[in-house]
């Protein structure tokens, strides 16, 4: 277990409020100070914007955000020409559909293959373009116990399969879905294997090389980054030839009245100003998460975890809807008490300092497979401890005792 | 703070809510939803010969908050014109409940406002 007394020192917003059991990061993260520095130092001494001016202001914060985009790199064992700077997941995920689609030679017919656990950022884009082109969407399915259904999966990627698009975690039920499988089947169709890294990433290591996908994007808030700042990785290959889906400044070579021709770089992809701040602030994040180290990280979340649905197992009117081995689940805990909407528990919580999320979550197509309408969704991250657990096993009981 | 929020006038009608069912007769028959939590409510109403509600009824799914307000809702309006269920405000429901709403239960609290001002603007 990290010591979350010493960690928690390293977040302002403790300080603020120390009683708090922040148990939402899956819905946003809470912020290092090292991170906020970084930003402030950005705005107080080199603003300016990048890859524009000849002053030296400029220079450096182009060379801050340029180092940013390495960091990057390095953090996903990716390149970085393959690391497009966006203003968080959904923005990627748009984008790329959209640059997909004006790419790949699609035909009616054609088929997108996705799961029942995706957030409405990934799946949203994916019904839009399935809608515009005339293509099938098909969805994976779960198991009994909420794994994927790869034996299904194996038979709805065909070779009318032209892009699968999966999440590496669930943000409701914390399931860490096997890529590399997926990974596998993907190339046996010849189809696009996007990753939405938006639950998994700061969470547990990853390696673009290792999980095998086309493209992976995530949003830097909910890894200890600022709101506003996200990330889509493109396999050097496809970004090459992928066109791009936003336009404006910055990002081409030659315009003329009627037609312009765009950069060869990831610049293609950054039209406008860029989230300076915010990329600066996200590479701070990832140098703070990797002091602590991604792995102690996964441990710990993993430790508290196993705590959590130990604990909420033990309580009578509690029902799980999670993955319920520790080690296959991103510290994500969601559930119902029996006869009390997850919107009172959640209320009667807040009054115990315990901050969780209920509601759909984002995710309207899982809740209907789990035959439910909302979910309490506790979730973990580095500066929980135990104790954060204990808090919200009290707003239970007292959620329980108010409504008997 | 418990006691405010969840004073037993709001649980009893959470548990033992007035007016739930659906009516087969009605002259309106609406459905307020709320996006971000998924909660969702019919409400039927039938009129007599006098335009005033002769009958009312909700089906439907709630937290406490929104249920009770239902059903608070469905004993006030009982004999009352369209033109007066036009003159039911935001601010009627807070005092019907009787309890301070935060922000974030404000969609919770009107869910079933919604539905009725919704059906009036429909009607006139």
């Amino acid at each position: 277990m990290l010591d979350t007394a010493t960690i928690k020192k390293d977040f302002p917003i403790f300080e603020s409020s120390p009683a708090l059991a922040y148990l939402d990061s899956a819905s946003t993260s809470q912020t290092p100070l090292l991170g906020l520095t970084a930003m402030d130092e950005y705005y107080t001494k080199y603003r300016a914007n990048i890859h524009r001016g000849v002053y030296e202001l400029s220079e450096i914060a182009t060379d801050k955000y340029e180092q940013a985009r390495e960091t990057l790199a390095r953090f996903l064992s990716a390149e970085s020409e393959e690391i497009v700077f966006t203003s968080g997941s959904t923005l990627a995920s748009n984008m790329l559909v959209y640059s997909l689609e004006k790419t790949l030679p699609l035909e009616k017919g054609d088929e997108i293959v996705t799961t029942i656990m995706e957030h409405h950022s990934n799946l949203i884009p994916l019904q839009e373009l399935a809608s515009r082109r005339g293509l099938t969407l098909k969805h994976i399915p779960l198991t009994e116990d909420v794994d994927l259904d790869y034996e299904k999966a194996r038979e709805l990627i065909t070779s009318k399969t032209k892009i699968i698009s999966v999440t590496l975690a669930s943000n409701v039920l914390g399931t860490i879905n096997d890529i590399k499988r997926l990974s596998e089947l993907a190339k046996e169709a010849g189809a696009i294997l996007i990753v939405d890294a938006a639950q998994a990433v700061g969470h547990m290591p990853i390696s673009v090389r290792e999980l095998g996908c086309d493209f992976l994007f995530f949003s830097g808030h909910k890894m200890c980054g600022p709101t506003g700042i996200g990330v889509l990785y493109g396999k050097k290959e496809r970004l090459a030839s992928l066109k791009p889906s936003l336009f404006g400044g910055s990002m081409v070579e030659r315009v003329d009245t009627h037609t312009a021709e765009f950069a060869s770089t990831v610049a293609r992809f950054e039209a406008g100003t860029q989230n300076i701040a915010g990329a600066i602030g996200l590479a701070a994040a990832i140098e703070y998460l990797s002091r602590i180290g991604l792995s102690n990280i996964e441990h710990h979340v993993r430790d508290v975890t196993e705590y959590a649905l130990s604990q909420l197992r033990s309580i009578k009117g509690v029902t799980l809807y999670c993955a319920g081995d520790p080690r296959k689940n991103a510290g994500i805990v969601s559930f119902l008490v029996e006869g009390i909407h997850p919107h009172d528990v959640a209320e009667i919580f807040s009054r115990g300092q315990v901050a969780v999320r209920s509601g759909h979550h984002c995710a309207q197509p899982l809740m209907g497979a789990l035959g439910v309408t909302a979910l309490v969704r506790a979730s973990f991250y580095l500066y929980n401890s135990k104790e954060d657990v204990d808090k919200l096993v009290l707003g239970i009981k007292k959620a329980q005792s108010i409504f008997a | 703070m418990d006691e405010e929020l969840y004073k037993q006038n709001i649980l009893d009608h959470y548990k033992h809510p007035h007016g739930k069912g659906v009516l087969v007769d009605f002259d309106i028959k609406e459905r307020g939803r709320n996006a971000s939590c998924g909660d969702d409510l019919t409400l039927y109403i039938k009129f007599d010969q006098e335009h005033k509600v002769r009958d009312v009824a909700f089906e439907g799914e709630g937290c406490a908050i929104s249920i009770a307000a239902a059903s608070m809702l469905t004993e006030t309006i009982k004999g009352k014109t369209a033109k007066e269920l036009a003159l039911i405000s935001p601010g009627d429901i807070y005092n019907m409940l009787g309890i301070p709403i935060s922000p974030g239960r404000v969609n919770c609290a009107l869910l079933a406002y919604k539905a009725l001002n919704d059906s009036i603007k429909t009607m006139e």
